[in-house]
C-alpha cells in the first residue's frame, strides 16, 4: 500500500481539514499488532494473530466539532475524511467551552517511560503455547478436585500511537502489554466453581511465572468450594487487594471531571472536604516507568504528571481534560483519553492507593465476625449518589481467621459513607493493574443473604 | 437506495478483488487437515450524535472495515484478520489461520456459490444511516425541550443517537457465500432530577432493525422521556432497599434480563461442550417451574437481537431452550454443535471482523403464562416489585447471578407502595428458576436497547418476559 508513515497521515489529514475550513483539528492515528493464544485441558484451542490500524480526526469550525474515524487509509478515503468532517462539525450546536488547549499547556519532548518492550512483539506462537501449558498444568497438577478447566490465554500486543493537532503538537509513542492468565474449575460433591489469576505486564520479563500463576488461580478455585450463604447483617467487610482496586475504581470515576460538571458524581461540590480518614492519600501518577497507566502525553499533548486526588483524606482535586477544566473553571490535569473514535474524555491514568503500614492478614485477624470479598458481581453502583448494592462472594472470617467459603450474598452501602468508614489499609500494594489498592478493612456494610 | 446493495459485489469492488480470490484464499485455509475453514468480510458504517446541557455537542462518524480469516480443527480454531483488505494479505491470513492444523499442504481452490439468507427480516425502505442529519439533531433538541417541561426538577438531559449500518459477507469452504446488511437504531435518554439537596438519574430508551422514523412513530420518543424523567424523580423519595431472602415480583420487558443472566449464558454451547457450565450434560432435566418455557428467537422482524444469519451464515432460528420447566436445548455455533453431534442453532456471532466466533443469545424471553399482573402482586404480602434493570452478569460455572434493579417498590399487603433505591438481586440459575411460581399473561420484549458482554466482545441481544414471581430472591438492599 501507501509508503505514508502514520506521521505523514496526520499532517496531511491537518492540512486537509484546514483547506476545507475547519478551524483547528486534530488527529490520532493508532496502529497495533498482536497475539493470542489459548490452551485448555493440554492442547492448543485457538491462536489468533492480527495488525490493526485506524485513525480520527476532530474538526472545529469555530466553537461546532465533529469526529470521524476509519480503518480505511486509501488516498481517497482519507481525501473525504477532511471533507466529511468539517461538513458533520457544522451540524453541531456551538459549544464555547469547545477547544484544543493552548500551547503553553502542551508536553514537550517526549520522556521515556519504558513503556516499550520489542520482546513482547517477538514471542512466537510456540513459545506463548508452552507458557500455557506451563500456567494450566500447574492448576491442573495443583490438587484432585481441579477437574476441569476453561484453559490458559497469552495475549499480547505492541502499539504505536501518534497524536498531531493543529495548535503545533505532534508527538508519537510505542508501548506494548503482555498477560498470561488461567481459569481452571474446581469440584466437589457435584457443585463446581472456578476462578482465575493473571499477570499483566508491559514487559514480557517481568510477567509472573506461568506456574505461580497456575498454582494461584487454582488455590483461589479450591478455597471456593462448599460455599454457603450467611444470614443478612451488618458486619465489617475486608476487600482483597482487587477488590479494594474496584472501590478506587468508583473514586476515579466520582473524581473525573466529566462526571463531575454532569452532575453524575456523589463528590460534586465536594472539592476540599474531608471525605475519608486523615490517614488516606490517593494519587493518579500517569509518569510512572513500566506503568499500565503510563503515557508520555495524554489524549490532547498535554504531559502527563502526578496528581494527589485525596491528601489525609481530603478531596484535593478533580481530574480533567481540556473541556471539564474549562467548564470547572480549573487546569487541566493531563487526563484526557482519546480513542479514535471518539473526542477527548477524562481517564485515570495510574490511579492508586500507596500501601499502608498494617500487614493484610491483621487487617481480618481485627474482625470477630465478618466477611472477606474476594469476588465482586454485576453494575450496582449508582454513580451519582454514591449508592452501592453489588453481588459478592469470598470467605467469612470468625475470631480473626478466614473459616468458610460464602456466595450468592450481596454488599450493599453508599460509598461516601464507605470511605469515611475505612478503618484500616493494608501493606500489600501491587501495581498489578492501572488501578489498584492494597487490602482495605471497612468498618461496616450490609451483607445480605438466607 | 441499500435494495441494490449487494454484499458480495460491494466487497469485491471495495477491495479490488475477484471471484478467484474468494476461491483461492478460503483454498489455502482449508489446504490442511481441517475441519472447516471460513473468510468474514466486514464493513461497519456508524453515526452517533450526542446532547447534554441542550447542546447537540457531539457528532462522530465512524468507519470499520476488515477481513477475518478461521480456520478450525477438531477443537483448535486459527484466526488471522487484517483491516488492509488485499489479494496479498488474505492470503497471508489464510496461511496463518491455518497453522493450528497438522498435515501437508494441499492447496486446491474451493468453489463458491452464492446462497441468500433464508430470512428477510429488516427490509426498509430507507436506511437510518441515511436519514438526514437534520432530523437527527432536531430529534435530541426535542427530547431537550421535552425532558425539561416534564418537570422543573429535572436539571439536566443526556440523550444520543446511535445508527448504524453493517454489511457482511461469509464464505466458507463448503462453498457458500452469504451475505448480510444489517441496520441498526438506537437512542438513549438520561434525565437528572434535583430536588432539596438530592439528585438522582433515570434512564429509557429504544431502537432495533428499523427506520430512523421508527423513533418519533406514535411518539415512541416522548415516551422513553417520560420514562426516564418520572423515575429520576422517583429515586428522589426512595427509600433504602430491604436486605435479605423474600419474594420478588418482575415486571414484564426488559427485566427479562433475568432469563438472559441465569439460563441464558449458562446454554451457550461452549461452556456445554466444555462441562464447565451449572447446566452442563443436564438435556431433559428440571431447571425450571413447570411455568417458565424460554425460547431464544432470532428470528422476529425489526428487532435489535435478530439476524437473517449468523456471523457463519447460518440462518437464525428459533431455539426452545426450556420447555415447561424442563431443558431442552443448547445455543451453537458450527465448532461446538460440531463436537457435541447437535444441529446448529444459527448463534454464532462475533463483535467484528476482529472477533472470534462463539455462541451468542439472540432475542431470549419466557412465553407468557395465565396469571393477571395484578393478581401477581396481589398474592406477595411483603416484597420488591422491580421493574427496571441497570444490567447483570453470571459466573456460568457455580450458576450465580446478579442483576440490578435501576427502579424498584415495595411491595405490602398485596399493594406497590413506596418506591426503593436501586438494588441487586442475588441468585443461582438453576435454582431461581425451579422458584418461579406464577407467570403473567403480559408478555413484553424489550425496547430494544441491550447489549450483551462475553470474552470482552459486545453484540446486540434482545430480552423479553411477562411479569412472573419468583418465591425467594436475595435483595441486596442496606435495610437489615
Amino acid at each position: 500500500m501507501s509508503a505514508l508513515t502514520l506521521d505523514d497521515i496526520a499532517t496531511l489529514l491537518l492540512r486537509g481539514a484546514r483547506q476545507h475550513g475547519a478551524t483547528a483539528a486534530d488527529v490520532v492515528v493508532a496502529e497495533g499488532d498482536s497475539l493470542m493464544v489459548g490452551v485448555r485441558l493440554g492442547t492448543v484451542e485457538k491462536v489468533q494473530r492480527a495488525r490493526a490500524k485506524h485513525l480520527g480526526l476532530r474538526a472545529f469550525a469555530g466553537a461546532r466539532s465533529a469526529i470521524l474515524s476509519t480503518s480505511d487509509f486509501t488516498p481517497a478515503a482519507l481525501e473525504q475524511l477532511a471533507a466529511d468532517a468539517v461538513a458533520l462539525a457544522r451540524v453541531t450546536a456551538p459549544d464555547p467551552f469547545s477547544g484544543l488547549p493552548e500551547p503553553g499547556e502542551l508536553a514537550g519532548a517526549a520522556t521515556s517511560l519504558d513503556l516499550f518492550d520489542p520482546a513482547v512483539g517477538q514471542v512466537t506462537a510456540e513459545q506463548a503455547t508452552a507458557w500455557c501449558l506451563e500456567a494450566e498444568t500447574a492448576a491442573r497438577d495443583a490438587d484432585a478436585r481441579i477437574t476441569n478447566s476453561e484453559g490458559a490465554e497469552f495475549d499480547a500486543g505492541s502499539h504505536l500511537v501518534v497524536y498531531a493537532a493543529s495548535n503545533g503538537f505532534h508527538g508519537s509513542y510505542r508501548s506494548s502489554s503482555c498477560s498470561l492468565s488461567c481459569v481452571p474449575v474446581a469440584s466437589q460433591n457435584g457443585s463446581m466453581e472456578r476462578d482465575h489469576w493473571y499477570s499483566a505486564q508491559r514487559r514480557l520479563a517481568r510477567l509472573d511465572s506461568p506456574a505461580s500463576i497456575g498454582a494461584t488461580a487454582a488455590a483461589r478455585a479450591l478455597r471456593r468450594l462448599g460455599a454457603r450463604q450467611v444470614g443478612t447483617a451488618q458486619v465489617p467487610v475486608v476487600f482483597d487487594p482487587d477488590m479494594a482496586g474496584s472501590l478506587l475504581g468508583h473514586l476515579a470515576g466520582a473524581v473525573s471531571g466529566g462526571a463531575v460538571y454532569r452532575g453524575l458524581s456523589f463528590l460534586a461540590g465536594k472539592l476540599g472536604e474531608a471525605i475519608a480518614p486523615s490517614f488516606l492519600n490517593v494519587y493518579d501518577d500517569g509518569t510512572l516507568a513500566d506503568g499500565l497507566g503510563s503515557k508520555p502525553f495524554d489524549g490532547e499533548g498535554l504531559p502527563t504528571r502526578r496528581t494527589p486526588v485525596l491528601e489525609g483524606g481530603v478531596l484535593s482535586a478533580y481530574l480533567c481534560d481540556t473541556y471539564a477544566a474549562r467548564k470547572l473553571s480549573r487546569r487541566a490535569t493531563g487526563n484526557a483519553a482519546r480513542s479514535v473514535g471518539d473526542s477527548p474524555h477524562v481517564s485515570p491514568t495510574n490511579f492508586f492507593l500507596p500501601a499502608g503500614t498494617t500487614p493484610a492478614r491483621e487487617l481480618i485477624a481485627s474482625v470477630k465476625s465478618g466477611l472477606y470479598v474476594t469476588e465482586l458481581m454485576g453494575f450496582g453502583v449508582n454513580a451519582t449518589t454514591g449508592d452501592y448494592s453489588r453481588g459478592a462472594g469470598g470467605l467469612w472470617i470468625e475470631n480473626g481467621e478466614l473459616a468458610y467459603p460464602v456466595s450468592e450474598i450481596t454488599i450493599a452501602g453508599n460509598l461516601l459513607q464507605m470511605f469515611r468508614d475505612i478503618e484500616a489499609v493494608g501493606d500489600d500494594l501491587v501495581m498489578r493493574r492501572s488501578i489498584c489498592a492494597p487490602t482495605i478493612k471497612i468498618a461496616r456494610m450490609t451483607v445480605a443473604g438466607s | 437506495m441499500s435494495t441494490a446493495l449487494e454484499p458480495r459485489r460491494f466487497f469485491l469492488d471495495r477491495f479490488a478483488l475477484d471471484e478467484r480470490v474468494l476461491e483461492d484464499t478460503i483454498g489455502t485455509a482449508i489446504a490442511r487437515k481441517a475441519d472447516f475453514a471460513d473468510l468474514y468480510f466486514e464493513c461497519r458504517t456508524s453515526e452517533a450524535f450526542v446532547l447534554e446541557e441542550g447542546l447537540v455537542k457531539k457528532a462522530a462518524k465512524n468507519v470499520s472495515q476488515g477481513a477475518g480469516v478461521r480456520v478450525v480443527a477438531g477443537e483448535k480454531t486459527g484466526c488471522a484478520h487484517t483491516d488492509d483488505v488485499s489479494v496479498e494479505t488474505l492470503r497471508l491470513a489464510s496461511q496463518t489461520a491455518r497453522t493450528i492444523a497438522d498435515g501437508s499442504t494441499a492447496h486446491a481452490p474451493v468453489a463458491v456459490r452464492a446462497a441468500r439468507p433464508s430470512h428477510d427480516l429488516y427490509a426498509l425502505a430507507q436506511a437510518p444511516l441515511t436519514a438526514a442529519l437534520d432530523e437527527k439533531i432536531a430529534l435530541l433538541n426535542a427530547i431537550d425541550l421535552a425532558a425539561r417541561a416534564h418537570d422543573p426538577r429535572i436539571v439536566n438531559v443526556m440523550a444520543s443517537i446511535g445508527v448504524e449500518q453493517k454489511i457482511v459477507l461469509i464464505v466458507n469452504s463448503a462453498g457458500a457465500v452469504v451475505g448480510d446488511i444489517q441496520p441498526l437504531v438506537r437512542l438513549n435518554v438520561t434525565c437528572i432530577a434535583e430536588a432539596n439537596g438530592r439528585r438522582e438519574h433515570g434512564t429509557a430508551g429504544g431502537g432495533g432493525r428499523v427506520e430512523f422514523s421508527f423513533l418519533s412513530e406514535g411518539d415512541r420518543w416522548r415516551g422513553w422521556v417520560k420514562t426516564a424523567a418520572e423515575q429520576a424523580l422517583r429515586n428522589l423519595t426512595a427509600d433504602d432497599a430491604p436486605a435479605g431472602s423474600m419474594p420478588v415480583v418482575l415486571g414484564p420487558g426488559w427485566p427479562g434480563v433475568l432469563l438472559h443472566e441465569a439460563v441464558g449464558h449458562g446454554l451457550e454451547g461452549d461452556f456445554n461442550r466444555k462441562g464447565t457450565s451449572a447446566f452442563s450434560g443436564r438435556i431433559g432435566e428440571r431447571v425450571a417451574s413447570p411455568l417458565c418455557t424460554v425460547v431464544d428467537d432470532g428470528t422476529i422482524a425489526n428487532r435489535r437481537g435478530s439476524l437473517n444469519c449468523d456471523d457463519e451464515g447460518t440462518p437464525t432460528g428459533r431455539t426452545v431452550l426450556i420447555e415447561n420447566g424442563i431443558l431442552r436445548g443448547y445455543l451453537q455455533d458450527r465448532l461446538n454443535a460440531r463436537l457435541m453431534g447437535v444441529p446448529l442453532t444459527g448463534n454464532g456471532r462475533r463483535e467484528s471482523y476482529a472477533h472470534m466466533t462463539m455462541p451468542r443469545m439472540t432475542n431470549t424471553f419466557m412465553l407468557a403464562g395465565d396469571s393477571t399482573p395484578e393478581e401477581i402482586i396481589r398474592s406477595v404480602q411483603k416484597g420488591v416489585y422491580a421493574v427496571s434493570f441497570g444490567g447483570g452478569q453470571v459466573d456460568i460455572t457455580s450458576g450465580k447471578f446478579v442483576f440490578s434493579a435501576t427502579e424498584a417498590y415495595l411491595i405490602e399487603d398485596g399493594k406497590v407502595t413506596r418506591p426503593v433505591k436501586g438494588a441487586t438481586l442475588i441468585g443461582n440459575g438453576p435454582e431461581a428458576m425451579t422458584r418461579v411460581s406464577m407467570v403473567g399473561n403480559d408478555l413484553k420484549l424489550d425496547e430494544g436497547i441491550g447489549t450483551c458482554g462475553k470474552d470482552g466482545q459486545s453484540v446486540p441481544v434482545g430480552v423479553g418476559m411477562p411479569t412472573i414471581k419468583i418465591d425467594a430472591m436475595t435483595v441486596g438492599g442496606t435495610q437489615a
